[in-house]
């Protein structure tokens, strides 16, 4: 028989986006969205550029005011308790890097407390070692390469050890190998922490490799969700990529029905 | 408010400086030559106009003031500005940190900061100068006090124009106090001023300081009633600030200006 209390930890939700809209003027960004996370789940964010994976990030930070509908984070919504969610929230992002002014430690000690992080010697030397960044640590931010530059920016994600991990295209400007590296460690934290993440990217390959579940996002809808293994083949694509390529180019309608 | 994000706050701004000591520099050179140049011209003021009045403090005790109040509004802006020129708004405003932590983690940063700035031209007004700036006393702090208060009101006031209008706009931050110091009367009585521009004078606490300081000066009574309506007025304002800043803060959500000081994300 299952464990019922580690069944009732994996089957928290970690986010929980319920009917979120967002209008500028006559654009509509985001229109009807709602998905779940669950706690130790990676579910992909995937779109084309415009499709509102971005947006859809900034309103789950707080930085995004929706027009309508509501984030939950881990049961709080963010709304009303924008600080105590935010506690159990972190983030990485390539367009988000930390100060290039301030050293690797003085950035984790800055965030560390924003987020109010007890013991945060101890912590910010935990995360100086599990990212390997303990010979980097007096090393300014700015003069990182981009690989080292990903892991500074995912050590402060981790600080809080967050219930929510968002992650928009962690891996964008690394190399293969460091990439593949960079995916093993987040998943092995992800799992350890039991903490949800939404991640984005447009490298199929690497959703197959981390994802648990994918969203498709287009033109501000969700449009598909399922497993990456099996979702081309319910959908009459050969591969992951045929897919995106197929929600980025066809109507909406035409892809969400072509079932074979 | 929680004190560890206001300490983060703080914390960044004392990295920077002992990371780059070179930005002591501004915050002691322009006072030092204020004081300076100020400091000689009341010395000739004095020689020419034949003892009959002592410029020092007039001059040189207006010129030091103005300058403490320009560095707390500078100490914030620039505190705040840190976070523009580093791309640094997203990992902020998505952590826990409230509006009111940061204003307040900017307010002591300003504290800090300005600080170095007013040792420096005490020092030098005092020790070259002979200014008595400590004769005055008592009142000498509550006039510091409204001063302090707007220099945080205009610090907040900028930074809000800067969150609103984007970083650009930060090139119309730095001419602020010298766009405000004629109506502030630093130098002069407001009476000498036109009618239009008393009334402006009117809503900025630092003329019921320059007043009331030379009201002591000239050894009449305590000018309580200016110091109250210069404290009313400051604290009035320093609340306005505030809530604009809120208000500027808000629209940056609803719109997406907020997301995108750091990325070009609004689809």
């Amino acid at each position: 028989m299952p464990n019922p209390a580690s069944h009732t930890l994996s089957d928290r939700i970690a986010l929980r986006v319920t009917r979120l809209h967002k209008v500028y003027g006559s654009l509509t960004a985001l229109d009807d969205v709602s998905f779940t996370v669950k706690n130790g789940e990676i579910v992909g964010l995937l779109g084309p550029n415009g499709a509102g994976k971005t947006t859809t990030i900034n309103m789950v930070l707080g930085v995004l005011a929706a027009t309508t509908g509501s984030v939950e984070i881990d049961g709080i919504d963010i709304s009303k308790r924008r600080a105590k969610a935010l506690e159990r929230t972190n983030f990485a992002a390539v367009y988000a890097s930390l100060p290039g002014n301030l050293t690797v430690v003085e950035n984790l000690r800055f965030f560390g407390l924003l987020y109010g992080i007890p013991s945060l010697g101890i912590r910010v030397e935990e995360l100086l070692q599990e990212f390997d960044l303990a010979r980097l640590r007096n090393t300014k931010c700015g003069l990182l390469s981009s690989g080292e530059q990903t892991r500074a920016a995912l050590a402060k994600a981790f600080l809080n050890k967050p219930r929510l991990l968002l992650l928009d295209e962690p891996t964008a400007s690394l190399d293969p190998s460091a990439a593949q590296l960079i995916r093993a460690k987040i998943k092995s934290l992800a799992i350890e922490d039991q903490c949800g993440i939404l991640w984005t990217s447009h490298n199929m390959s690497e959703v197959e490799a981390v994802c648990d579940r994918v969203l498709f996002l287009s033109r501000g809808k969700v449009l598909l969700e399922g497993d990456p293994r099996t979702l081309p083949q319910e959908h009459g694509s050969a591969t992951l990529e045929d897919l995106f390529i197929r929600v980025a180019r066809e109507p909406l309608a035409q892809v969400a029905d072509s079932t074979p | 408010m929680k004190l560890r994000p206001i300490a983060g706050i703080v914390l960044r701004q004392i990295y920077l400086l002992r990371g780059s000591p070179v930005r002591l520099f501004p915050m002691v050179t322009w006072v030092a030559i204020d004081i300076v140049l100020w400091g000689f011209i009341t010395r000739y003021l004095n020689t020419v106009s034949g003892g009959g009045m002592d410029f020092v403090p007039v001059l040189l005790g207006g010129v030091l003031l103005w300058d403490f109040c320009t560095r707390i509004m500078q100490g914030v802006t620039t505190a705040f500005l840190e976070d523009v020129w580093s791309r640094n708004f997203l990992n902020l405003f998505a952590s826990p940190l409230s509006i009111s932590e940061y204003i307040t983690g900017l307010v002591i940063t300003s504290v800090l900061t300005s600080s170095i700035g007013v040792i420096v031209m005490v020092l030098l007004a005092t020790g070259i100068f002979h200014l008595q700036f400590f004769s005055m006393g008592l009142p000498l702090i509550a006039f510091l006090t409204v001063l302090f208060v707007f220099g945080i009101t205009l610090g907040i006031f900028a930074s809000a124009i800067v969150l609103r209008l984007g970083p650009a706009s930060e090139w119309l931050l730095w001419p602020l106090p010298a766009l405000l110091s004629p109506f502030a009367a630093v130098f002069y009585p407001l009476a000498v001023l036109p009618r239009w521009m008393q009334w402006v004078s009117h809503a900025l606490p630092p003329s019921y300081v320059f007043e009331g300081m030379r009201a002591l000066l000239a050894d009449r009574p305590f000018p309580g009633m200016l110091l109250l309506q210069g404290s009313g007025v400051a604290i009035f304002e320093l609340l306005l600030a505030a809530y604009f800043y809120g208000r500027v803060y808000d629209h940056a959500v609803r719109t997406g200006l907020l997301a995108r000081y750091s990325a070009e994300s609004v689809a």
